[in-house]
């Protein structure tokens, strides 16, 4: 904004009334002149000024109600607009809105007045609240003024970058607004358009879309790097945005991709085979069949992500998609949307009309998509006409031979219907049937005859009418009919049919000699009182028969012809001068008469009976233009397919500067792709992780069977993060079964090992920046966490029982490196280090990361690029179960170990130990009695058979929480007793740490917007700010995995939720003044909000 | 896109306009009058009317017609979608008892559909699940198609940010269905489970429809003779309704209604129970029955008179049928259960079925 703008906002808002009331002493002499009639408005409007003038609110509240409701029912109230735009400072908001209200009607009448409300909305523009914001720049934009088109522009400009998304679509609104006010400004808005197209909001994707259809709809080069975007963004914009954005996507796709119907066979490249090939492999294939079609993975990329949209609950939007398919996809994917379709039928009276219309012009050119539908779109008596007659339109496109009989059945029933309008439309139709399928020509013929005896005139006249066309294509064979027909005559009176029996008479004048020459005189003394249509057509059968039977008729011709010459209609008298010429031979009449016959006789071909809708399949379905079969103002016309494809990677978008070499801390993998990845599909990577989820239970089961000792969920959990080597699991369980000692010795060693391990992490993640995985100095950071976790645990038993896990875990890590130097084929996808093991890589087997990195590029399928990993950070804090006093000396506590459960992938590891106090023996220690939510499971520890006094024992334990924080309750029981425990967990636990690429996390996160995203900004404290305790902090508050980042500035922090597998996406972003924003990004928008709750004072504590 | 909203009412008065962009004269109104005109009835005025400057297109709902005048190219599902959806909302807003004295405040929230701060001292979620039978059944009385319309409707009240699962028992029935946006479509892809936060209030889940294809149920049959003589003046009318498949359960809310052919003057009609009435203005005979009992059927049986002179109709007319059956859901569907997440309150949960006729023929 300018600085003038701002100094005068500043004193706008005193200026404004006093300006205000100058103003209008001016213009109102002027202004009555107008409305001098409306006498009692005026006076009306005196007390509206009085109540506006008034100081209380309520006055004035509903003195703006009574104005806004004269603008809604047409009342002019133009002339207080002096008294109204005083009020546009108004602190009550209430007020302020039907101000703008007023003001979006008046202001383009009162220009000079609407320039005193500019500077309230100028500062209104900077308000700290959004939605004042964006209604300041809706209503700034309503005012069509145009000497403010400048200071719109720079409002636009200004909000297309704002940090609300909500007020970037008012100013992508804002957009299509100022363009209509001045078309001038068109090259800045492509700018503001071109920077809005790459939003990452749902919110603000369908409005500016909007806008560049109405600005600019050939700039296809705008879209071109925001396509892949769109596309994955579709299923959350909203829809209105959706049907806009379909829209647009199908004009460019008509003008990138090559057509799919050239071919019948489709190879499409994400086929599971090419997965496995490489580029050449690709390339060779298409030398070999030159012919073959492939579908651009992009064509297929938008075919996929809008095939959902057909459930959608909005007419238009199933319908775009619909017209999507029919103008993109290939034909054997068009029936898709078939079935959505004939659902939208059950809609509104004008929903159908639309639809319905679309469905008969696919019916013409595919029947099969409907046919299967056929009777959905059988008529109803209650149905409005024009809903009538194009069900039978569409039915009548449907008709085939296999299903002739059973529509001909439906179609007597709606001969006879009380609505005649739509009784001669069907009579219509069965002519159509009868001439497209020759094998019921005959039966349409008798059943039309016999309509020929019906008592409504109406359907008579039609049948005639039809018959007569049928007729034509096979005459031969009816001169029974004709005779029937000219019977007729005498009791029909509707023009149209007795024209078109005398046309039929006078054309097979010889086939029925004896009644033509009747039939003449009879209509000769008629002549006078004939409608023209029909006096034409006696005419012609006078012409007919004097030319083939003139010893009788010549006398009746002639005298036809004299009423004929002197007929009211020029229409008429020229007929008759023309044919008298023509057959009556005199001096005059040249060479032509001789051809008289030839002429009137000639062979003339039969009508085609042709579907009113066969014409229109040349407009887009689903358009304006289309339902009225004319081209529509702003119609763009859908471009045909380019014989050769533009080039495809101009929809890459490159990838974001390759980051910094900072290998996530504790081995967590960095992988580095070579090539932008084209897209992922989520439910691929669902599908990858059931892979590695079955593959760990699997594991998981046959190191149960091996030993049902705690040593396996050591075990299991070095399984669970090797994702696809089988071999790396066997290892692993090998180890264990070595391990197996007798329980007391095996207890002491892994509370060792833990201790070891506890350790390990934190060598490594002071090691980390160096990428270097051999062990350090240890002191360096331990020291810290050591003390920490002391002082928080007070119990002898809480400390053995946190170290458990966390030594457990950094045996793994050793026995990982061990296996990784003696053996690449043990490679392991996530700790994959190329650092470490370099050799590994080009060696390693088929489906090794690094040659998936390089396959994502070229096929489609998404490698593993999230993967479940080993969890960073135990937490050293212990909750109680069961205090000892409440359980008479048996004292139980939990804590969460961080591993994926053994006993099931959608369960969390629960580390229960149990202390007994008292001086005896306590047997048999089980867990009964379950209480749980509905959903939830708990896979008990094995029964415990006895505890010596001061005796303690960890067990684990799982629990699907089902991605809530609700409590699982249940009975600890001894032999003699039992207690009520429960356990609830902190939301952190319910995450399991993924790792992915900085690039996968940006894109999961692009697609995880909207309503999926909650943030914050928090304070940190200034100790708090360096990345190794940011890092530490947020992991040690939740199960997350580190995101490797290029920036300082920023952390990433991924995990999925145990139960679901949805992802949980964490950033925490620096910023000046020791302030932090944190985002978290994911589809469990609840687990979301209170992980929100739970980080924000993680950081800001010191 | 839409650039003019104008109201009519029954009468033909504009009673309301609203402009988005530049004032529209509302005399562009008299191409939609002149339609109006052309068009017998309301409901056969076209949705679209080009006009040299201008395409109205219109929604006609409570008799009321809503014009939207429309200067260039659109879907014109996008603004019929949208011109009901404002109907709607007018049903909403205008239709409670107490229409607020506040206006309504949009809300950002980040559930677009849900406000944030929602407090209720009763917590409670209710579920109707509602099935409409169409069909048409010709004069033998076997059915010539039949498909099934459900909807779910949902009456939720609950505090804070819920979020709920709902399962069902059958969920293979539903195979073609379109939900609400607040529905996440890829669970229900992958585990036929609808999960959701819902919105606060009443609002459509989803709605389904089990096709012509499969075989549908009907719950009821009407046995009719109905007849007219060329030559006497008197005709015969004679109808009985009775339970077919009902799965055991009463048929109620019986209503009979019937378009009996220009020629009928009168009819002497005698009930075997409930109430008929037959308006020979506009020819309707509507027969209000009550429920059904399997003992005794209900029966409407008499004589008509006809217009003197006039030869007989060619069509028996058409028979329409409302009914109603409490706590069935005719495509066998039913909901497993109901869980909520993400609060801590136990909320009451409630489901109710209901099988009702929607466009139910039967032609004699």
């Amino acid at each position: 904004m300018s600085g003038n703008g701002l100094s005068y906002g500043e004193q706008g808002g005193e200026a404004a009334p006093e300006l205000a009331q100058e103003a209008a002493t001016t213009t109102t002499p002027s202004a009555p002149a107008a409305f001098g009639l409306f006498s009692s408005d005026t006076k009306k409007n005196e007390d509206l000024k009085q109540m506006l003038e008034s100081s209380k609110d309520s006055a004035k509240l509903d003195a703006m109600k009574r104005i806004v409701g004269m603008i809604a029912k047409g009342k002019n109230a133009s002339e207080l607009f002096p008294a109204v735009v005083k009020n546009v400072a108004s602190k009550n908001i209430e007020i302020k809105k039907l101000v703008y209200v007023y003001l979006m009607r008046y202001a383009e009448e009162q220009q000079d007045l609407a320039l005193l409300s500019i500077s309230t909305f100028q500062r209104a523009l900077k308000d700290p609240n959004q939605l004042i914001r964006a209604s300041a720049l809706r209503v700034l934009s309503s005012i069509r003024v145009p000497i403010i088109v400048p200071i719109m522009m720079l409002a636009i400009k200004e909000a297309s970058s704002d940090l609300s998304p909500y007020v970037r679509k008012n100013a992508a609104h804002a957009i299509q607004k100022l363009y209509s006010l001045d078309p001038e400004q068109k090259e800045m808005l492509i700018e503001v358009i071109e920077k809005l197209l790459k939003d990452r909001s749902t919110l603000v994707a369908g409005s500016v879309v909007m806008a560049f259809e109405e600005v600019c709809p050939d700039r296809i080069d705008l879209i071109h790097k925001n396509y892949r975007k769109l596309c994955n963004l579709l299923v959350d914009v909203e829809e209105w945005g959706q049907v806009v954005i379909i829209h647009m996507l199908t004009r460019y796709a008509r003008t990138q991709f090559v057509s799919p119907w050239k071919d019948d066979e489709v190879v499409e490249e994400y086929s599971e085979n090419n997965f496995y090939e490489s580029d050449e492999e690709q390339k060779e294939k298409d030398r070999k069949v030159k012919n073959i079609y492939t579908m651009d993975p992009d064509h297929r990329l938008l075919l996929r992500n809008t095939k959902p949209l057909l459930q959608s609950r909005n007419a238009a939007v199933v319908m775009a998609v619909a017209q999507l398919y029919w103008h993109l996809a290939p034909k054997s994917e068009a029936s898709t949307v078939s079935k959505s379709l004939v659902r939208l039928l059950r809609s509104n009276r004008e929903v159908q009309y639309i639809v319905l219309q679309n469905i008969a012009t696919m019916s013409i050119q595919r029947k099969g998509m409907f046919e299967p539908y056929l009777k959905s779109f059988y008529v109803r008596s209650t149905d409005p006409t024009m809903i009538k007659t194009l069900k039978l339109e569409i039915l009548t496109n449907l008709a085939n031979e296999a299903n002739i009989s059973t529509l001909l059945r439906e179609f007597q029933t709606y001969v006879k219907s009380q609505d005649k309008q739509f009784a001669a439309a069907t009579i219509q139709a069965i002519g159509r049937c009868a001439t497209n399928i020759t094998e019921v020509t005959d039966t349409c013929l008798n059943g039309l005859v016999c309509l020929l005896s019906n008592r409504d005139e109406i359907v008579v006249a039609e049948s005639v009418v039809v018959i007569k066309k049928l007729l034509q294509t096979q005459p031969a064979h009816h001169g029974e009919i004709i005779k029937h027909m000219a019977k007729l005559l005498d009791n029909i009176t509707v023009p149209v049919a007795r024209a078109s029996i005398l046309w039929l008479i006078g054309e097979y004048c010889e086939r029925v000699p004896k009644i033509a020459p009747d039939v003449l005189r009879k209509t000769a003394k008629s002549f006078t009182t004939e409608d023209d249509l029909v006096k034409l057509q006696i005419l012609n059968l006078g012409a007919k028969l004097y030319l083939t039977n003139s010893k009788q008729t010549k006398l009746l011709t002639q005298y036809v012809l004299n009423l004929g010459k002197y007929d009211q209609s020029y229409d008429i008298r020229d007929r008759t001068r023309f044919i008298r010429q023509l057959i009556v031979p005199n001096e005059k009449s040249g060479a032509l008469s001789k051809y008289a016959k030839k002429i009137f006789l000639a062979q003339k071909p039969a009508p085609l009976l042709e579907s009113p809708f066969k014409d229109r399949d040349h407009f887009q379905l689903g358009t304006l233009s289309h339902t009225l079969n004319s081209r529509a103002t702003g119609y763009l016309e859908l471009s045909n397919w380019p014989e050769v494809a533009p080039d495809p990677s101009v929809r890459n978008v490159d990838v974001a500067e390759p980051t910094k070499e900072w290998t996530g801390i504790l081995g967590i993998t960095k992988k580095e792709k070579p090539m932008e990845k084209f897209y992922s599909e989520s439910e691929e990577e669902e599908d990858e992780c059931t892979n590695t989820s079955s593959s760990k239970s699997e594991s998981g089961s046959e190191s149960e069977k091996e030993d049902k000792e705690e040593s396996s969920s050591d075990e299991s959990s070095g399984s669970s993060s090797s994702s696809e080597e089988s071999s790396d699991s066997e290892s692993d369980s090998k180890e264990s079964t070595a391990n197996k000692t007798s329980r007391a010795a095996a207890e002491s060693s892994v509370s060792e090992d833990n201790k070891k391990k506890a350790k390990g992490i934190f060598k490594k993640r002071s090691t980390s920046s160096s990428s270097d995985t051999e062990p350090t100095s240890s002191e360096e950071s331990s020291p810290d966490s050591k003390s920490e976790s002391d002082s928080k645990s007070d119990s002898e038993s809480e400390k053995s029982g946190s170290a458990t896990s966390s030594k457990k875990e950094e045996k793994l890590v050793q026995d990982r490196k061990a296996s990784n130097r003696k053996d690449v084929f043990l490679l392991d996808l996530d700790d994959f280090c190329p650092v470490t093991t370099p050799v590994a890589v080009p060696i390693a087997a088929v489906l090794s990361p690094s040659s998936t990195a390089d396959l994502e590029g070229l096929s489609l399928s998404n490698s593993s690029v999230i993967d479940v990993t080993t969890q960073i950070s135990v937490p050293t804090e212990t909750h109680e179960l069961l205090h000892r006093m409440s359980g008479k000396g048996l004292a139980a506590h939990y804590h969460f170990s961080r591993q994926p459960s053994i006993f099931g992938d959608h369960m969390v590891s629960v580390q229960v130990t149990v202390t007994n106090t008292t001086d005896q023996k306590i047997e048999n220690i089980h867990i009964k009695e379950k209480k749980l939510p509905p959903g939830m499971r708990v896979h008990e520890f094995n029964p415990i058979e006895y505890l010596e006094p001061a005796g303690s024992i960890t067990v684990s334990m799982g629990i699907d929480f089902c991605d809530s924080t609700q409590m699982a309750s249940f009975q600890l029981c001894t032999k003699d007793d039992h207690f009520n425990v429960n356990i609830q967990p902190p939301v952190g636990e319910l995450l399991l740490p993924v790792t992915m690429s900085e690039k996968d996390f940006k894109k999961e996160q692009g697609m995880l917007t909207g309503m999926n995203e909650t943030s914050a900004t928090i304070a940190v404290a200034p100790q708090n700010s360096t990345r190794l305790v940011i890092i530490e902090r947020v992991v040690k508050a939740a199960n997350l995995g580190v995101v490797p980042s290029g920036q300082d500035n920023i952390h990433r922090f991924a995990a999925k939720t145990v139960h679901s597998g949805s992802l949980m996406l964490v950033t925490v972003e620096l910023k000046e003044g020791s302030t932090a924003q944190l985002v978290i990004n994911t589809e469990k928008t609840v687990i979301g909000s209170v992980l929100l709750r739970e980080l924000k004072p993680v950081l800001s504590q010191g | 896109m839409i650039h003019s909203l104008f109201l009519i009412n029954a009468s033909g008065d504009i009673f309301l306009e609203k402009h988005w962009k530049s004032v529209v004269s509302r005399s562009v109104c008299d191409y939609f009058f002149e339609a109006q005109e052309r068009a017998s009835e309301a409901e056969n005025v076209p949705p679209v009317i080009p006009t040299p400057h201008h395409y109205l297109l219109s929604v006609y709902r409570h008799k009321i017609f809503f014009v939207a005048v429309i200067q260039s190219e659109v879907p014109p599902l996008f603004v019929i979608e949208f011109l009901h959806r404002v109907v709607d909302t007018f049903q909403d807003y205008f239709g409670s008892t107490n229409v607020g004295d506040q206006l309504p405040t949009g809300q950002l929230s980040v559930v677009p559909w849900r406000r944030t701060g929602v407090k209720y001292t009763n917590n409670e979620a209710y579920f109707d699940v509602i099935e409409e039978i169409d069909a048409i059944i010709d004069k033998s009385g076997s059915t010539i198609t039949a498909e099934i319309q459900g909807v779910i409707d949902a009456c939720v009240k609950l505090t804070g940010m819920p979020d709920l699962t709902l399962s069902f028992m059958n969920p293979r029935l539903l195979d073609d269905v379109s939900f609400h946006p607040c529905v996440r479509f890829k669970r229900w892809e992958s585990e036929r489970i609808l999960s959701f936060i819902p919105p606060d209030g009443n609002f459509r889940l989803l709605s389904y429809h089990v096709s012509a294809q499969n075989l549908v149920a009907i719950p009821v049959y009407v046995k009719h003779n109905i007849s007219f003589r060329d030559s006497s003046s008197l005709g015969r009318f004679e109808i009985t309704v009775g339970p077919k498949q009902t799965m055991g359960k009463t048929v109620e809310g019986v209503m009979v209604t019937s378009q009996m052919p220009k020629g009928v003057l009168n009819m002497t009609l005698t009930p075997s129970q409930g109430t008929h009435i037959f308006d020979p203005v506009t020819k309707l005979l509507s027969w209000d029955v009550g429920k059904i009992n399997p003992q005794k059927l209900p029966s409407l049986k008499g004589s008509m008179t006809l217009q003197a002179g006039t030869s007989k109709p060619d069509e028996n007319p058409t028979i329409n049928l409302q009914f109603k059956i409490q706590q069935l859901a005719i495509s066998g569907l039913k909901v497993n259960r109901l869980d909520m997440y993400g609060e801590k309150y136990k909320p009451f949960k409630g489901i109710k079925y209901m099988t009702k006729a929607g466009k139910f023929q039967v032609r004699t």
